[in-house]
């Protein structure tokens, strides 16, 4: 029997507010900070403390929301998430519950079968919850709480049950991804756990409309991880059906060493979390001046991006994609653009070909971002422009971006200082051709009885003689007139 | 003269204002009646003499230097006590609970740095039923506090110990919480003035909750006029708490003539029946005819569902607190017992540090909201509640005020009811209405029993309309002494 997947992603990701989600504390990098040192009575969950919420979560919240073409709800509640756990301070967590900030969405994704979108349940805010390090003492395990995360703005993102492959989980996981990061809400950040994905994934037979039994998977922290766990998950669950088996609706985990789920939790074992209503927070009112203003203030969005880039600039698919993944290297690209055009340069995807090529290239070596990138957008444009009027040639403009990439010299100084312009004018070329073929009578003279390979052997030589500085196109038209006015004179003696 | 002790707040403000009186003297005072009768009493969980006093001369010297005594915190160098469930930074904040024994909050309940800022002197915290949650104060991990006008009786709950240190003068005024009844009832028990603000009109943050929809900060006084001059620093918005409105304060001003003229006032007739005292229902009657004689009409009005506050009052508060109190799990303060695992030490920490009526009300909550049973407890019993507030809603378009009995009875017997929980909590039957529509009310002592124990009424206002509490009660106590009386304690 052929089996068909049905997989839906939980989507959290931390906000990136100055502050907490209900009180003042400062969001810090938890891979830096010291332990607890951006806590308060608040966060710490202290007896007689209440949470305020953080409007500026709320906006990021929206903004989401309002990318993914979610019904936005003008009255949200917020819900106590009830259980106990040492990283959660007030035993329990405020999130949404019955009445989550958005609803009903849409994310378009683009695999090798086009495009299509995956339907977005919900959209809500929560707060994170502590981090809790196991040490083994020399007296017995014990187990230390960091609350510098408790509290942090979460948003939880829950795709419709839309999947059917791991193309499709790929594409939705890196789309979302990239889409928080162009709203500027996250960093998309996995290995730091800024942005944590679950997988829900169940089999059926295929053309079915019922749904399998589902599991949950947890503990990926990465994109591979996300890949090869679903896959994993589906063969083992098409595995057990064929050998005559049942799926156990459970929870799992991905074991990253061994690269296979493992059970963490039974149907039998699932929490009562006992939500209702945080009567500490009043209904969370989005009037039409605030959405209003969170609408003025959104970005162009990733796919929106996309489309213009290949109507404006006529780019293809490829370097489309690849200039539009990330909100900085698109604009790079777009003030590289434009100034390149002052340089004489109108091809929109020569500046691609060199940014997704030479600039790409040296970035990756050292591991910059395009934000740290040495060169700034005009210094690559005027770099183009010296190659677009045959001042250097291509290899020459390569060995520059590479030398400017070093020492953050603009173009046009490397150029003079080096004295590597290249020579254009026909009348030195000239001179230049006559002395390499008199200095080589025996070669011109093979070439002159048919050996056509002598020619590039002469152009090498020529281009020696100009120690690289002679344009090629002209070396090359003015050596072979040469040589072909010779093997004419010797057919007409 | 009176002796310093038996001043009432208003008296104390105005003599300290006028240089007659220092407020060493009086601190002095309170903190010598505070001694001489604590051991009796048992209304502190905590004192802190040594500072006070302190504090007190600080006051003194601040006024002695000032050219200018109109820009001198209002209430400077005035003594009061904090009920145990505020916080009060560096003062241990227990909650009358094992659990939270030695803990130091760091921080103060804005309504006590709002006391603070107007020159107000802690002397300490008072006694409570465990985490507020009883009607009698006898749920204090830390022993009971008795009434000072019959140490065999309870002093009502639970701010048992706010009521009793100001009906004994051990203070002219401390702040209590009410969330069922919790200021309003132990005032009547004790024979002194209990306010209970608007929910949302003053700030709870740093009010250890209880039950979050219904918690509120009041006051315990002598008198009305008390009362009405601690409020306006106690209302208002508070930034850190979400449920505070944005609602202008208005200026109390009591006037000096008792005419209410044009009031009208709605006695409830679901408060006047079987199970009520009745030298209780009596004292009630004549207070309500000494308004009528003060020009206000009376006419009978019915609040329908007054009989399933109880209930609905139970469900409500117990799941908020369930949720409240997880949070008291030995891991970040408060005492721990060490355990094998970690769910050990929740367990052995939880289990044998909240005391039994904490403990049934964590299971009763727990249970109400479980998946199965959340819509038809929790769920039903937030319908029923909206119920309330339209009762309220309807007999305040005919009334202006309503005036009640605030509890079935006076003062019961120390373990007279301990042993019977659903008892305990008939108690809170005429005072849990107004926490549920969470509108305002007052108490204040109209009469004593034959046993010489103090009868209080109470008055409910529409939310917001505090100042309306505040005139007619101080009407009514400028033409009565009950709140006068003095319990005979014999130092």
């Amino acid at each position: 029997m052929e089996y068909e997947a049905v997989i839906g992603l939980e989507v959290h990701a931390e906000l990136l507010t100055r502050s907490k989600m209900f009180c003042s504390c400062p969001v810090v990098d938890l891979t830096e900070a010291e332990p607890n040192t951006a806590v308060c009575e608040v966060c710490a969950g202290m007896p007689g403390t209440l949470p305020v919420v953080n409007r500026r979560a709320v906006e990021y919240a929206l903004r989401v929301a309002l990318a993914l073409e979610c019904h936005i709800a003008r009255e949200s509640v917020f819900a106590r998430k009830n259980y106990f756990y040492p990283d959660l301070p007030k035993g329990y967590q405020i999130s949404q519950y019955e009445l989550p900030l958005a609803t009903g969405g849409r994310l378009p994704i683009r695999t090798s079968h086009g495009e299509r979108s995956v339907r977005i349940r919900r959209v809500h805010l929560e707060e994170d919850t502590g981090k809790l390090t196991h040490v083994e003492g020399p007296e017995g395990p014990y187990s230390l709480v960091d609350l510098n995360r408790a509290g942090v703005p979460l948003l939880e993102i829950v795709s419709e049950p839309d999947m059917h492959t791991v193309e499709e989980v790929r594409a939705y996981g890196r789309g979302l991804r990239q889409l928080l990061r162009y709203l500027g809400v996250n960093t998309g950040d996995m290995q730091k756990g800024l942005l944590r994905f679950e997988a829900n994934v169940s089999v059926r037979p295929k053309g079915s409309q019922e749904l399998g039994t589902r599991v949950e998977i947890k503990n990926l922290n990465s994109f591979k991880a996300l890949e090869e766990a679903v896959a994993f998950e589906i063969r083992r669950q098409i595995r057990v059906l064929e050998a005559g088996g049942r799926i156990e609706q459970e929870t799992l985990g991905w074991d990253e060493a061994r690269r296979v789920t493992v059970s963490q939790r039974g149907k039998e074992e699932a929490h009562d979390y006992r939500y209702f209503p945080e009567p500490d927070l009043p209904p969370l009112v989005v009037d039409d001046d605030w959405l209003e203003q969170v609408r003025a203030e959104m970005p162009e969005l990733p796919w929106e991006k996309f489309r213009r880039f290949q109507e404006v600039y006529g780019l293809p698919e490829y370097e489309t994609a690849l200039l539009t993944a990330d909100r900085p290297v698109a604009d790079y690209f777009e003030v590289a653009v434009q100034a390149a055009r002052k340089h004489g340069v109108r091809e929109p995807l020569r500046v691609a070909h060199w940014m997704t090529g030479e600039l790409f290239r040296l970035l990756n070596q050292r591991g910059l971002s395009i934000e740290e990138a040495p060169v700034p957008p005009e210094e690559l444009a005027a770099l183009l422009g010296f190659l677009q009027r045959g001042d250097i040639n291509k290899n020459t403009a390569q060995r520059v971006l590479a030398e400017m990439f070093e020492t953050g010299q603009r173009a046009q100084s490397i150029i003079e200082a080096r004295g590597l312009r290249q020579v254009s004018d026909e009348s030195r070329i000239h001179q230049w051709v006559e002395e390499v073929l008199q200095a080589h009578p025996d070669e011109v003279a093979k070439y002159v009885k048919g050996k056509e390979g002598v020619a590039n052997w002469l152009f090498g030589q020529v281009m020696r003689k100009a120690r690289g500085q002679a344009n090629p196109q002209v070396v090359r038209k003015i050596l072979m007139e040469r040589l072909q006015a010779l093997r004419r004179d010797q057919a007409n003696a | 003269m009176k002796p310093l002790w038996q001043w009432n707040l208003t008296d104390i403000v105005q003599a300290l204002h006028r240089g007659e009186v220092s407020s060493e003297e009086v601190t002095r005072a309170f903190l010598e009646r505070i001694q001489a009768l604590e051991p009796r009493i048992h209304a502190f969980l905590h004192l802190e003499p040594e500072a006070a006093l302190h504090q007190a001369r600080e006051a003194d010297r601040r006024r002695a230097k000032t050219q200018d005594p109109d820009t001198l915190p209002p209430l400077l160098g005035v003594p009061m006590a904090v009920k145990d469930v505020l916080t009060v930074r560096g003062m241990p904040c227990t909650c009358g609970s094992r659990i939270l024994e030695g803990f130091v909050p760091p921080y103060n309940a804005t309504t006590v740095q709002r006391l603070l800022d107007a020159g107000v002197i802690i002397l300490g915290k008072t006694n409570t039923d465990e985490f507020a949650m009883g009607s009698s104060t006898e749920n204090s991990a830390y022993g009971p506090t008795r009434n000072p006008w019959d140490l065999s009786r309870v002093p009502g709950g639970s701010s048992g110990g706010s009521a009793a240190a100001v009906a004994a003068r051990m203070v002219p005024a401390a702040l209590g919480t009410d969330t069922g009844g919790s200021v309003r009832q132990p005032a009547a028990f004790c024979g002194v003035t209990g306010f209970k603000p608007t929910y949302g009109r003053v700030s709870r943050y740093g009010l250890v909750a209880y039950g979050s929809s219904l918690d509120t900060v009041g006051t315990l006084t002598q008198t009305v006029a008390d009362a009405a001059l601690l409020f306006p620093y106690l209302a208002g918005f508070d930034p850190r708490d979400a449920t505070t409105m944005d609602v202008p304060v208005p200026e109390v001003v009591l006037s000096q003539e008792p005419d209410l003229r044009g009031l009208r006032v709605g006695v409830p007739r679901e408060y006047f029946v079987e199970g009520v005292h009745p030298q209780v229902e009596a004292a009630v009657h004549a207070a309500i005819r000494h308004l009528e004689s003060l020009g206000a009409e009376v006419q009978e009005i019915s609040l329908p569902h007054t009989p399933y506050a109880v209930p609905v009052y139970y469900i409500i508060a117990p799941s908020e607190a369930s949720a409240n109190l997880a949070r008291y799990d030995g891991i970040r303060y408060g005492p721990r017992i060490q355990g094998e695992t970690m769910w050990d030490i929740f367990f052995k920490t939880r289990g044998r540090l909240f005391g039994p009526e904490v403990k049934r009300r964590i299971m009763l909550g727990t249970y109400a909201l479980s998946a199965g049973y959340y819509d038809a407890y929790y769920a039903k019993a937030q319908k029923v509640r909206t119920l309330f507030r339209r009762d309220f809603e309807r007999a305040f378009r005919e009334v202006d005020l309503i005036a009640a009995p605030v509890a079935p009875s006076t003062a019961f017997p120390l373990g007279s009811k301990t042993q019977d929980p659903l008892a305990m909590y008939l108690e809170d039957i005429f005072t849990l209405p107004a926490n549920l529509a969470g509108i305002p009310g007052l108490a204040f002592p109209v009469g004593f029993d034959q046993d010489g124990l103090p009868i209080g009424m109470q008055l409910m206002a529409p939310p917001f309309q505090e100042s309306r509490l505040f005139a007619v009660g101080h009407a009514y106590q400028s033409t009565t002494d009950w709140h006068t009386r003095v319990p005979p304690l014999h130092p």
